[in-house]
């Protein structure tokens, strides 16, 4: 069992996605980079779970 | 064949000569015989209004315009006796694949028909001409509807009871005097431009090529799309099928082209060879490049001049929702210029139309918005995000929602209606207040064809006292129907003529029934 859900989770996707498009409006390449990093590491304290961030990085890395 | 105009003809009718009398009179005008304007004036005309229709072009015009039809714009032509022959016709298809790069698997599939066991498929692709050809056949069997070719309209006068408009044909020019107009003409609105109205929105910086091209082809009848596949790198492209061996290939461009160079041959052919083979052997149907807009005027409703169609809304072709929302349109429309007509409802229930067409225009917009902005990432961050979600598409489930090549037209329900009546009692599942009533088998039929042009009241287990002016249908209790509609014994939905759903009760009383038609009428309504 992989310890992080790789299965639908979420609802309503096209909003979430608009506002994550939305949320770079007017930045720089470099500010949007720090953008990412900075959301990463909320929702990285939001989920507050060792094993599950270190699954996702993995699955992140390998694409 | 082409003609004077440079549009080539699918069906000549030929210019009908100008009336008469230099001053001419009509109850509505509808200006404009594209599926629209003809959709507006065969259901006015088969309500036994008396229709006026002009046209600029004095034939039925054979370009690549709308393919794809969705299941609610098929329900509507089928009210208008025209769903079978389109149907007939068409290429029926449900399922969508999006593909990514050169590989065969599809990394997304959607289905555009979830319920199944209804009368008409998601989808049909079929080629306007068709349509309006047979929208136009309905039409000319009615002596009350007079649709005169070649009849272009380039002055309007907003009145306070109508509008004057000034027309002018091949052999002369003439002022028509209509207590309501019905402007269906199109992006480039005449009467829109005339009356100085606004047209607000967002233009996309993206061209596409469209190649129609004759060829046998053996593969499924479903909707492909491709992001960054090896025949044009970097961009997307598009492939459907249509009736008569026609298939309809769309190829993402880019901004800064040579559009006039674009649709040349030698510039075209290299793409549909390099998509299909170098040997393929077909012919071309037609050529063209477009790009696109997405806007709509702050209102549809102007005093007694109305607008529907591309004439009020326009959004990119990528869902499919510029024709099957200006169907909508003329559905919405219909039932109630008819009742202000025949003097059956207040000139406000019009207004209804605005704020309801204008709901489905907004959320059309909306996601051929999203879907644009999917396709055309505008900034590395948002090129990032897109090409993240296609590479975990490939093997996560939970990537995949977020793939967005066209979200496909489907009925839009009208939440805030102030036509519908809101639920008072507790309900589970079936269909709310201001969604349009889903289809079911019944008896040997469909349950959308038992409801007609008029107010209807279905009742589970039949048996309940209804006003003069509504048309009782029972439904089986248990029956597919009722419980698609989440009625237990007893309970009962009244739907309005253009198949929404107005009121529902567990146990209704005459009076209740009463109150929420006279609503529906928009006999109770309190508009700002
Ligand atoms: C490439 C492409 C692909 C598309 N694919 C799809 C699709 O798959 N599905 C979909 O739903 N939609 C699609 N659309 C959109 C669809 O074609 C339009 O939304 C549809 O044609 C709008 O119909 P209409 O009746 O409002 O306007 P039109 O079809 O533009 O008709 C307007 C009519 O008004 C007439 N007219 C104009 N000015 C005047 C005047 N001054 N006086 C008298 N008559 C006048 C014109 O001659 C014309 O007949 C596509 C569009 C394009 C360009």
């Amino acid at each position: 069992m992989p310890a992080v859900n790789l299965g639908t989770n979420l609802s309503d996707h096209d909003a979430l996605y608009e506002a994550l498009v939305r949320l770079h409006d007017g930045l720089s390449d470099e500010e949007s980079l720090r953008l990412w990093a900075r959301l990463t590491l909320i929702l990285m304290n939001h989920i507050g779970d060792r094993d599950v961030l270190l699954a996702a990085m993995e699955k992140a890395r390998k694409g | 064949m082409a003609n004077v105009t440079g549009i080539p003809v699918y069906k000549k009718i030929g210019a009908t000569p100008v009336p008469v009398t230099a001053h001419d009179q009509a109850r509505v005008v509808i200006v404009g015989a594209g599926p629209v304007g003809l959709a507006l004036a065969l259901d006015l005309g088969r309500r036994g209004q008396p229709v006026t229709v002009l046209n600029r072009l004095d034939f039925v015009a054979h370009c690549s315009k709308a393919i794809c039809f969705s299941k609610r714009s098929l329900d509507i032509l089928d009210r208008l006796g025209a769903g079978d022959a389109a149907v007939e016709k068409g290429v029926t298809w449900n399922v969508g694949k999006v593909f990514w790069g050169a590989s065969e698997s599809p990394i997304y599939q959607f289905d555009t028909l979830p319920v199944k066991d209804q009368k008409r498929p998601g989808f049909i692709n079929i080629q306007q001409y068709y349509i309006e050809e047979y929208l136009l056949d309905g039409c000319r069997a009615l002596p009350n509807i007079d649709i005169r070719w070649g009849h272009t309209v380039d002055a309007v006068t907003a009145l306070n009871d109508g509008a004057e408009l000034t027309v002018t044909a091949v052999d002369g020019s003439y002022k028509l005097r209509a207590d309501w107009i019905v402007a269906c003409d199109g992006a480039r609105s005449t009467v829109r431009d005339k009356l100085g109205l606004d047209f607000e929105g967002r233009v996309f910086e993206d061209n596409f090529l469209i190649a129609d091209i004759r060829m046998k082809h053996e593969m499924p009848a479903e909707r492909w799309f491709w992001f960054d596949p090896p025949f044009n790198p970097g961009r997307s492209a598009l492939m459907h099928k249509q009736p008569d061996d026609v298939w309809r290939l769309d190829f993402q461009l880019g901004w800064n082209i040579d559009r006039e160079a674009a649709t040349r041959l030698e510039n075209v052919e290299p793409f549909i060879r390099a998509m299909l083979g170098e040997n393929l052997e077909f012919e071309r149907e037609w050529y063209s490049v477009y790009s696109f807009q997405c806007r709509r005027m702050a209102r549809f409703v102007h005093g007694h001049v109305i607008f529907a169609g591309d004439a009020a809304h326009l959004v990119s072709p990528f869902g499919a929702r510029g024709c099957n929302g200006g169907l909508a349109d003329a559905d919405n429309l219909g039932w109630k210029l008819d009742l202000v007509l025949n003097g059956e409802a207040d000139e406000s229930l019009i207004e209804t139309y605005n704020l309801e067409a204008v709901a489905t225009a907004d959320e059309n917009i909306l996601n051929s918005t999203r879907s644009t902005d999917f396709l055309t990432p505008k900034s590395k961050a948002s090129q990032a995000l897109r090409d993240a979600v296609l590479e975990l598409a490939k093997e996560h489930a939970f990537a995949r929602p977020f793939v967005n090549s066209g979200r496909l037209s489907t009925a839009v329900s009208y939440a805030e209606s102030p036509l519908s009546t809101p639920d008072e009692d507790a309900w589970e599942g079936g269909v709310a207040p201001g969604m349009p009533v889903l289809d079911a088998p019944l008896a040997d039929g469909w349950l959308l064809d038992e409801l007609g042009n008029h107010f209807v009241l279905l009742a589970c287990g039949g048996d309940q006292p209804v006003p003069p002016s509504v048309r009782l249908v029972a439904l089986e209790p248990n029956g597919l129907a009722a419980q698609r509609l989440g009625l237990m014994p007893g309970a009962s939905v009244l739907v309005r003529p253009d198949q929404y759903v107005a009121a529902r009760w567990q146990q209704p009383t005459p009076t209740a029934v009463e109150t929420a038609l006279r609503r529906a009428k928009g006999e109770t309504l309190c508009l700002q």
